[in-house]
Order: structure tokens, then sequence, then C-alpha cells
């Protein structure tokens, strides 16, 4: 996937959405400048299949050698499948942060959390004001 | 209200060279340039630069510099060689840790005795106020003493690692791998006069330096350049800190505190009790055996998850002690962290739980340190 046809968390995650007739799936992972920003990545925990999360929920957690962060879902939904051998191979964040490194995916049940996410170029202004 | 932050002269090299600058103890300082591992392991692989010219440092000379600090200090200052280097403590008068501090023997090129301090950047002030007030002495008077704080007139540096002593050598006229450990030499650097010595803050073999700040840069780039050669980089505070802990040392603030004495630290050995007056020295006489309050201690986690400080340690369902620090080594590739705990489970093999984040992980007492170098 291409960073720039991706969604964005205020909080740093990708969101990418596809539509199945009437159902909507995302795709979630962490961006680049976020892999950049914790680098060092000891522990990663996924999510739950099966779990039902809210947009802004706490829903895993990734650690690095010098502190351990939250990840948040983005949108609010079931979640149907997760990255299961990523927490093994967390070099895979650097490598490919945008396609092999995805974290989980979740079937959209409320729609009220996309409206919140940014675009590409609004996200880079984020990323630009936090200084790196 | 915000405040500025002070630089050390090689702030300009940090930030050009990817330093990600942090607010420690009001300075701005690289917390890393790339990664905290890397920057970690090319120090125990060969050599790791670190500014620390956030350190406070203050001189100390006159006629009564060796008593006046012989009675503040917990360690005997009177008997150290020249050129010898202590660790030492200061104490408030209940016993509580104010700093934990180098002490150096110097000599001037008149050949007349004096005395450097090296105390904790957060704790510069503090101290100073502290000696300040000692200086005043109800049965000896005022000690006769001429001191400075030389902070900021100065940087320090410490090159860290196997290979650091290798690359120092051509700096300085003096020949520092026949230096002692923990003695230190004053010697000519190429941009001026610098003081090198055998310590450092990462259980690797290695020196500080402390040369004049318009030197600094000039000497760091030297040791870049020669770092490189065997792979070895600037690191940042972060390396400093998951290396100082792998090697078991105590950090002020974390570790120890005012609330803290130096044998619940397991710092005994640095505390001269006999025929010594120094503030807290009765009082420490009377801690030393205290087997009520807590000790320090090293787990080693067998999970991933990485304990952090604050956190509480479980004996069953009673907590008996909290993570004082905490990281992933990566030497050891596995979570470690420090912290005070009932002193009959600070024993090694101890098993207790921590509490991450909500779950109990499993962690096992060890001795510390957790890493000791082999050569």
């Amino acid at each position: 996937m291409q960073p720039q046809d991706l969604l964005y968390a205020k909080t740093h995650e990708w969101v990418h959405v596809r539509e199945d007739g009437p159902d909507r799936f995302a795709t979630i992972g962490i961006s680049h400048f976020a892999v950049e920003a914790l680098t060092d990545l000891v522990f990663l925990e996924l999510p739950e299949v099966g779990r039902q999360v809210k947009a802004g929920e706490s829903f895993g957690e990734i650690e690095s050698v010098k502190a351990v962060s939250d990840l948040y879902s983005p949108v609010t939904g079931e979640v149907i499948e997760v990255n299961a051998g990523l927490p093994d191979k967390l070099e895979t964040f650097q490598d490919d942060p945008y396609g092999d490194a995805w974290i989980a995916k979740i079937k959209i049940t409320d729609e009220a959390g996309l409206a919140e996410l940014m675009d590409h170029a609004a996200y880079q202004k984020q990323c630009a004001e936090e200084g790196h | 209200m915000t405040t500025q932050l002070a630089h050390t002269p090689l702030f300009d090299w940090h930030v050009s060279h990817g330093g990600r600058m942090v607010d420690f103890a009001g300075w701005s300082m690289p917390v890393q340039y790339a990664s905290i591992v890397a920057e970690h392991r090319a120090t125990r692989n060969a050599v790791g630069l670190f500014d620390v010219s956030h350190m406070g440092r203050f001189l100390i000379a006159g006629p009564d510099a060796q008593t006046f600090l012989d009675r503040v200090v917990t360690r005997r200052v009177t008997g150290m060689k020249t050129g010898q280097i202590r660790y030492a403590l200061v104490t408030n008068k209940s016993g509580g840790i104010l700093d934990d501090i180098l002490v150096y023997h110097l000599v001037d090129p008149d050949g007349k005795d004096f005395y450097q301090l090296v105390v904790n950047a957060g704790n510069r002030q503090k101290i100073w106020d502290w000696l300040d007030k000692q200086r005043t002495c109800p049965t000896a008077g005022t000690a006769n003493i001429d001191w400075r704080d030389i902070t900021t007139d100065t940087a320090m540096i410490a090159v860290q690692g196997p290979r650091a002593l290798e690359i120092v050598r051509p700096l300085f006229d003096v020949d520092v791998a026949r230096l002692r450990y923990y003695y230190g030499v004053e010697s000519k650097s190429s941009g001026g006069a610098g003081l090198v010595s055998r310590t450092g803050y990462t259980g690797e073999d290695g020196c500080e330096l402390i040369v004049p700040a318009d030197s600094a840069l000039e000497v760091w780039e030297k040791l870049v350049a020669a770092a490189a050669q065997f792979d070895g980089a600037a690191a940042g505070l972060g390396a400093r800190d998951t290396l100082r802990l792998e090697a078991g040392m105590p950090l002020y603030g974390h570790e120890l505190s005012e609330d803290i004495n130096p044998f619940q630290a397991g710092l005994g050995y640095a505390v001269d009790l006999e025929d010594r007056a120094f503030p807290g020295r009765d009082a420490l006489l009377a801690l030393r055996d205290d087997t009520s309050l807590p000790r320090r201690a090293g787990w080693i986690l067998s999970g991933k998850r990485v304990p952090r400080e604050g956190y509480d340690v479980f004996d069953g369902e009673e907590r008996v002690g909290h993570v004082t620090s905490g990281t992933f080594s990566p030497t050891l590739d596995v979570p470690i962290a420090c912290g005070y705990v009932r002193q009959d489970l600070a024993v090694a093999d101890t098993q207790v739980a921590i509490d991450v984040r909500g779950r109990r992980e499993p962690a096992r007492t060890v001795e510390l340190p957790f890493y000791r170098r082999t050569t």
C-alpha cells in the first residue's frame, strides 16, 4: 500500500478501508513516522480476534527500549484478523510499515470514527509540527 | 512559563547529526542519534562517545579544601593519592542521599593540591548550596576554601568501550593505558589543557575527559573520526541509561534519593563511618544494620514486556516493592529492572512478580550487576 492512499489517526495509526458490498473493512498499521519515533522495538501485543473495539480505544501496545505506547483503534468494529507472526518479526515495521507490518483487520460496524481521520497531506503536516 | 534549556558546547553538533534533543535536568541533550540499541552495542563492542557536559563540575582549592570535603562526603578524602578519584555520597542529617558524586584529588602546575567534584546535573545547585552551608562548622569555624563552578567553562566527554583507550591515546600527551582505574591526570590536549580520568558509567573500560569549552568540538570530532574506524559511534542518554542499568549502577532520581540511605542502595562500600564526622554519619551508624527498610534488588523477567519506573513488585498477593528503573537489555536480550523490595526478598533467585500494566509478570531476583565485562 502507498502511504499517500491511506488515512491516519492523530495517534499515528494508518488505516486502509476496503469496501466489499455493504461491508467496510479496515486494515490498520502504524506509520513510518511512528516507527522512526519509537525505534528499537522489543514487544508488540496484538488485539484479540473477535474483540469489539471503539474508535480511539486502546487495543494493543507496542514497546521500545525507551518506552511503551498504546495502539489505538482508529475505527469502531470487530477485530476479524491479526498479523500473528508480526510480534516475532518486529523488524518488519522498519522494512515495510505500510505492507507486511499491518497489525489488524477490523470489520467496521460504525463509521463515526472515520470522519476524524486525516488524509496523507494533513498527517504529514501534523508530523512536521511534531518536529522530526 | 517556558524556561530556556542550557546547551553544552556540543549542542550544535548533536543537532546537525540527528540527535533527538530532550530536556534533561534543564539541559537540551541527545537521547539518541538513531538507535539506542545500536549505540549500546557500539559501546559494548567497540567504543561509544557521550557528551556528559551537563554533569556539574566544581573546583575546590585552598588551605582547608581537604578537611572541608572530609566533613561533607561519606568517604575519607584525607589519604587520597594525587590523581585518585573516589565515588562518594553526600548525605543529609538523616542519612538520606543528597547526591552521588566523584571526588578527584588533583595537583596544579605549581604542585598545590586541589579537588574537583563531579555531581549530577539535576543536583548541581542543591549540592552547591549544601556545600556553602557546610562551609561554616560550629567547631572548626568557616573553611578557608577557594571554590568555583566550572561546569559551563568546560565540556565533559565519556569515551567508553574496549577501544576507548586506543582512540583517546593519540589526543593526549599522557599514556592513558597506564592510568589506573579511578585515577586521573591533567594533560595537554590538542586544543588546550584537559583532564583525563579512567572512569565511566557504562560497565566498560574507558575514560572521561574534561576539556575547556572552546576546544570541546575539536576534541569531539577527532574522537568521532577515530571511533568510526572501529564502528564506534556517538551515543545518547538512552544508551547511557541502558548501559548503566545493565552494569547495575544506580541513577540519582531513580535508585537514589533523599528518602533512601546508602545501605539500602547497596552502596555501603561508599560509606566510611569510623572516626568520621559528616552530616548523616550518626544516623547511618544506626541505619547500617536496620533490616526493616527495603533494599535495592535486580530482576530479570521471563516475558518480553518491559517493567518501567513505578511498577509494583508482588510476592503472592502482597505488594512488596517497586521498580525504579527498567529496560529491555540489549546485551542479555531480556527485560531487566532495578528497584526496592522487602529486605528478605532482595536475595538472588527469589521469585517475585512485577505488575506490568495490569498483568503479573514472573521475575527472578539476580545479583547485580546484570552484565560484567569479561576483560
